[in-house]
């Protein structure tokens, strides 16, 4: 009779695998810019999110009460398109069953997603998506892992003027949400500061040559450069910058120049500036989770690429998520919502806590930002904390090399 | 005054470039009826021809122009048999169909190759300065190189017997075969030499641009523009317009957002082919150069 019971739980298992697993783990649902023009930063972010899920799974699980619960990740390739990102979440709450969903890479693509995940009741914490508008809109379920596009440049602007408080800006950035909003407070912030706007354009994102409005630029007796928008267009205005020798002091480029590829530009990278959401050498004490120097070396041994801000903010989403259940004791979406409303913590990624107000709940407003510069150290091109002065690991090169 | 001159310039050397892009296009649409729209992944393909063969053999970036050039006819031949033979004389629509087809594929494969990582082939070559701006050296080598190329297409076409059988084949086909022309066979070399001109002209590009395995959608539309008003199957013409467009391009920016400069050339696009069908550079002749 033992051995029929035996058989007979077996059996059950081998055929409704999904029902005997459904008990101890957590689905977590998102699509990822696989291909298209947002691929580099959106495949960053997914490493840093499937190395926080290894390593929580290595360890057991996330513990919620008596339980732990294993995590799932359930991707699609969103293809860097809106009316992809749409579908797609559907399918994940819908088909997939996600308990949980992290969002997509950048503004554009968040603001979709939101769409579909406020409709469902279910919690996204977001690690790409900057732009404040799509928090300000009464969704109740969205979490805002990082800072938002207003505070972007405002480290640029600031440690600008300490350089040369008369300074000339050239406000050039692609015509999309996040490099909008962006750039509309640094715009702000840059005549607060006293500074002479010389040249405020966009461009389209798919733009491949920069030359008219480099010459533009020259024009305008620019002599500080503050834009961009995301990788392709970044590191495309770094090179032609520096080909036309646009006579600049003061380069900051929005996304594009955090990534380790972006060295491979060569001369054209020296002394290009980054707003960074994390870098490697930042001194936070966290109050759990991995130091972020145990997080970088982690990640280098497991990717083999030195972690950039969008791998840290992928595995921020994962890591405030579990705090978020470990605090709640259960994953019910209404106590971990509670529970992540309450958050105000320090981890290896720096201050996490989200708003709670009716008008912007879930806007990120603890996090804070460093200004990174590509400098040449032993003959190799590295990344350096140049601004502010309690995070700063080399001197600001200003003004630029003349190449530039 | 002088920023200006220099947009100009820079237009004009851009443009060339624009022209050449385009010359392929309208070369395989004047011999054979056929929108190609492999064209901007064949584009592509010159890009990362120069690419690998600059990083992993470590020739210098101008030397590969010829293997690329080489083996763009190979493949542009190759995609004749493929995809267009079976098509030749049906409505326009099915070749349109089966050049997508190839080109979702081409990049398929790209995009699971390389993903859409951008890439970067760098070229040093010293440039000349007018006042406070600078003309890239790999600008006036691209446009350089652009002319020698649409120059030796010109005594192809026009000193040669293979090239007098294409014209002669894009002017009456069936008068062509009736003299004893290989149709078939010059329809596959004219292929072969349209890919070509995309494959080489991916190849300039990518010593002017950074590039990802989709950067060939942007020339593939600017290609379009230039077609039309360079006149639907003339080189000569999508050269001229080419060199038009960037001078445009180079007048208009200083004194417009650079944004807007896409919506008058495709207005301009779509007044052209309402108003002038034939193409801008075709007005008062007969029948498109290569016929």
């Amino acid at each position: 009779m033992g051995k029929f019971w035996l058989a007979a739980v077996i059996g059950f298992s081998l055929a409704f695998p999904g029902l005997a697993a459904a008990e101890d783990t957590i689905t977590i649902g998102m699509t990822v810019s696989q291909t298209g023009p947002l691929n580099v930063d959106s495949v960053a972010q997914l490493h840093g999110s499937e190395f926080w899920r290894d390593e929580v799974n290595a360890a057991g699980g996330i513990k919620a009460g008596n339980k732990r619960y294993k995590v799932r990740f359930v991707t699609y390739d969103d293809q860097s398109v809106g009316g992809r990102v749409q579908q797609l979440y559907t399918r994940l709450i819908v088909q997939d069953k996600a308990n949980f969903l992290f969002g997509p890479y950048s503004s554009g693509l968040t603001a979709t997603a939101a769409v579909i995940s406020e409709q469902y009741g279910k919690i996204m914490l977001v690690g790409g998506g900057a732009e404040p508008k799509t928090y300000q809109l009464g969704n109740q379920y969205l979490f805002q892992c990082i800072t938002q596009a207003d505070y972007y440049l405002a480290g640029a602007v600031q440690a600008l003027k300490e350089k040369n408080p008369h300074a000339r800006v050239a406000f050039v950035y692609s015509d999309d949400p996040f490099s909008k909003a962006v750039v509309a407070s640094a715009h702000k912030l840059a005549e607060q500061a006293g500074f002479t706007i010389a040249l405020q354009e966009s461009y389209a994102p798919s733009t491949t040559d920069f030359s008219p409005i480099i010459n533009k630029v020259i024009s305008s007796g620019a002599d500080a450069f503050l834009g961009g928008g995301h990788y392709p267009d970044g590191a495309t205005l770094a090179r032609q910058l520096h080909e036309q020798k646009a006579g600049l002091k003061y380069i900051a480029i929005l996304v594009a120049p955090d990534s380790p590829k972006f060295a491979s530009l060569g001369d054209a990278a020296l002394g290009v500036m980054v707003p960074s959401q994390w870098e490697p050498q930042v001194k936070y004490k966290p109050d759990f989770g991995p130091t972020p120097e145990q997080f970088a070396k982690a990640a280098y041994a497991k990717t083999k690429v030195e972690a950039d801000y969008h791998t840290a903010s992928g595995y921020i989403t994962g890591l405030l998520l579990q705090h978020a259940i470990e605090q709640a004791g259960s994953i019910d979406p209404a106590k971990v919502k509670a529970a992540l409303d309450k958050i105000d913590v320090t981890t290896f990624f720096g201050k996490d806590k989200f708003a709670n107000g009716p008008k912007d709940h879930g806007l990120q407003v603890g996090h804070e930002m460093v200004l990174a510069q590509w400098q040449m150290k032993g003959g190799k091109l590295e990344k350096e904390i140049v601004w502010p002065e309690a995070a700063r690991t080399a001197q600001m090169l200003y003004p630029l090399p003349e190449a530039h | 005054m002088l920023g200006i001159l220099a947009s100009l310039l820079d237009g004009l050397l851009v443009g060339a470039v624009y022209g050449l892009a385009a010359m392929g296009i309208t070369f395989i649409w004047g011999v054979m009826d056929v929108v190609n729209l492999t064209h901007g992944a064949m584009i592509v393909a010159g890009m990362f021809g120069v690419y690998l063969l600059v990083s992993a053999m470590g020739i210098p970036a101008y030397a590969a122009l010829l293997p690329v050039l080489l083996a763009g006819f190979f493949a542009g031949v190759a995609l004749y048999w493929i995809a267009i033979h079976r098509m030749i004389g049906r409505p326009p629509l099915m070749s349109l169909l089966a050049t997508f087809a190839v080109n979702l594929v081409l990049i398929g494969l790209g995009t699971a190759t390389w993903g859409t990582v951008l890439f970067n082939v760098s070229v040093s070559l010293p440039g000349f300065s007018l006042g406070r701006y600078t003309f890239p050296g790999t600008h006036i080598m691209a446009a350089v190189l652009t002319a020698v190329i649409a120059g030796v297409l010109y005594l192809f076409l026009y000193r040669t017997r293979a090239g007098k059988a294409v014209r002669a084949v894009a002017a009456n086909r069936e008068a062509a075969e009736l003299v004893g022309i290989p149709t078939t066979r010059i329809l596959a070399l004219s292929c072969g030499l349209g890919v070509a001109l995309a494959g080489v002209s991916g190849a300039l590009i990518s010593t002017l641009f950074p590039f990802t395995v989709l950067s060939g959608d942007a020339y593939q539309l600017k290609s379009f523009v230039v077609t039309v008003l360079g006149g639907m199957g003339n080189p000569t013409g999508a050269l001229v317009a080419g060199i038009a467009l960037g001078l445009f391009e180079g007048l208009a920016t200083p004194f417009m957002p650079v944004s807007w400069t896409l919506v008058i050339e495709f207005v301009l696009f779509v007044l052209v082919l309402i108003a002038f069908p034939g193409g801008l550079i075709s007005i008062g002749r007969r029948r498109p150069a290569v016929r």
